[in-house]
């Protein structure tokens, strides 16, 4: 069983590497940058930095569902009748969109850090303890995201009107129902162009996580700054990489948007 | 033939109706629970870890980091105003290459992060050393808070062109239309009329900016600049005590907050003539 599963894992990775958009055979780096600074392989920085690419923008990706669910919790909890649960939502937005994000990465990474040890020492066990920084990372980013995310959908909330819920009651469907099957799809359509703009925000502030110490775009093209001593060029390589996800993210949002817009009235 | 022989006596208004216990006012005892009790434990540790010696040594340094954010960030806003007025000038005009030009530039810096904006000119610019002591700019450029500063101008100018362009946009047709019927020359029309109302359009996307700045200026301390969070990191480095980054967390928030509140203030105020 376990040779099926290496040999899926090898297969899957065979195909990564022809499909690898800058160090694959077909890739940017290797048709533009051969032999110089930006070759892929022990001679170039390449490699490195596709690396980093491939952790910045899996980072954003793992973030985004993790800050989405929060941030509609969040969300319903403002709206809810309920003054206490009202009152402790809007201390979260408050405290998250505050903070500067650095300050939240770094209160999360160490406050983490003193937990865990705290925790583990409880137990009996002292000894060196790492955080994974990607978690903490998705945490902070996340927290922050689901922040923002609850004030656009609290406001896309205040834009259905009541009568859709009393429709939904009307025709006999639960509570639960009526949020998943008419007003979970207004509310995208309508949180859309806002949750687009967190997303890029999102997108942005990944870089924080190069302070922490997890290699992503930024910390891999600083390392290759420093020890190439061309830092003009390499961090205009990190620019351009974040130029280039934002791009791929607008033409992806502009398709996303066209989707959910199908049903709306051609004017 | 029937008519009302007694009245009924006045009595008092029906109890009101308890309150049931659900799951949502569970949850939100229990969320409320947790802020206070995470309050508490802020207030203690604060109380248990006092160190009047720590507190005399790093208290004037968080104060002057404080003034380092306050002021990099009022400066950066402002010049960011000054060279917003070309770019949005200059995206708006029907000249098809100034308006492409300046698409682009907004484009570039809004769509980068921040941070590698401010790498690119801190450590990137060095590269160029020899040509920029030529010109005589190298001055400039050695110093880490002038780099900060210059890279936040950049950065925000792009984005409060963004704003201005939006805010200009939004006035309705009729006006410009209704300054035109009066025989008021575009000059006039334009100060007396379109940007009073574009302002107030403006003003929360400001608001908005100006906060973002505040958090975002937080990189500073990346590069070396003592702003708030640099006294911070260096403070935790030295002590390697928690609590400062807590210090710093109540500072920035109370920073963002005092904005916001003034803001809706003046939005209250500015915007009191369009309420019903």
């Amino acid at each position: 069983m376990s040779g099926l599963f290496a040999a899926i894992s090898s297969a899957i990775g065979w195909v990564l590497s022809i499909i690898d958009p800058f160090c694959g055979p077909l890739g940017v780096f290797t048709w533009l940058a051969g032999g110089s600074l930006l070759a892929c392989g022990d001679t170039g920085w390449g490699d490195e930095i596709a690396q980093g690419f491939l952790v910045t923008a899996s980072l954003a990706i793992a973030t985004l569902p993790l800050g989405l669910a929060m941030g509609f919790f969040v969300a319903l909890a403002k709206r809810s009748a309920e003054p206490q649960l009202r009152l402790a939502a809007n201390i979260y937005t408050t405290i998250f969109r505050g903070l500067p994000e650095l300050l939240t990465l770094f209160i999360v990474y160490y406050g983490l850090q003193i937990l865990v040890q705290q925790a583990l020492a409880a137990i009996g066990y002292e000894g060196p303890i790492e955080i994974n920084t990607f978690a903490a990372g998705m945490i902070a980013l996340g927290v922050v995201f689901s922040a923002y995310c609850s004030e656009v959908l609290q406001s896309a909330f205040q834009a259905i009107p009541r009568g859709q819920y009393e429709a939904g009651a009307a025709l006999g469907l639960r509570p639960g129902q009526t949020m998943r099957k008419i007003i979970l799809p207004q509310l995208v359509r309508i949180a859309l162009p806002g949750l687009g703009n967190l997303w890029m925000a999102l997108l942005k502030d990944t870089a924080l996580v190069s302070v922490i110490g997890l290699s992503d775009i930024l910390r891999q093209t600083g390392i290759a700054a420093r020890v190439t001593k061309q830092a003009f060029e390499f961090f205009g390589i990190a620019c351009l990489l974040f130029l280039v996800l934002a791009l791929i993210s607008s033409i992806v949002f502009a398709a996303i948007e066209r989707r959910f817009n199908r049903s709306e009235v051609r004017r | 033939m029937s008519h009302v022989t007694t009245l009924i006596p006045p009595s008092p208004p029906p109890p009101a109706e308890a309150r049931p216990y659900t799951l949502q006012r569970f949850l939100g005892s229990v969320t409320l629970g947790i802020w206070l009790a995470l309050s508490v434990g802020l207030f203690l540790t604060i109380v248990n870890g006092w160190d009047p010696e720590k507190f005399a040594r790093y208290g004037p340094n968080f104060l002057s980091g404080l003034g380092v954010t306050l002021t990099l960030v009022g400066s950066s806003i402002v010049l960011g105003a000054l060279l917003s007025l070309p770019i949005a000038a200059a995206r708006m005009s029907n000249n098809k290459f100034a308006s492409w030009a300046a698409y682009i530039y907004i484009y570039l810096f809004r769509g980068t992060p921040l941070i590698t904006q401010l790498f690119l000119i801190y450590y990137g610019f060095g590269s160029f050393r020899p040509e920029l002591e030529a010109l005589g700019l190298w001055w400039f450029f050695r110093d880490a808070w002038n780099c900060a500063l210059f890279a936040f101008v950049l950065n925000t100018a792009a984005y409060q062109a963004e704003i201005l362009r939006g805010a200009i946009n939004s006035v309705p047709r009729g006006q410009h239309e209704g300054a035109a019927a009066l025989g008021l020359s575009k000059r006039i029309a334009f100060y007396r009329i379109i940007l009073p109302q574009a302002m107030i359009v403006a003003l929360r996307p400001y608001g908005n900016e100006i906060i973002l700045m505040i958090k975002g200026s937080a990189i500073v301390a990346i590069v070396t600049v003592f702003d708030l969070m640099g006294e911070t990191r260096r403070a935790f480095s030295r002590t390697f005590d928690y609590q400062m980054y807590l210090w710093a967390a109540v500072l920035y928030l109370m920073m963002v907050e005092i904005l916001r509140n003034l803001w809706n203030w003046l939005e209250q105020r500015l915007t009191r003539h369009l309420k019903r």
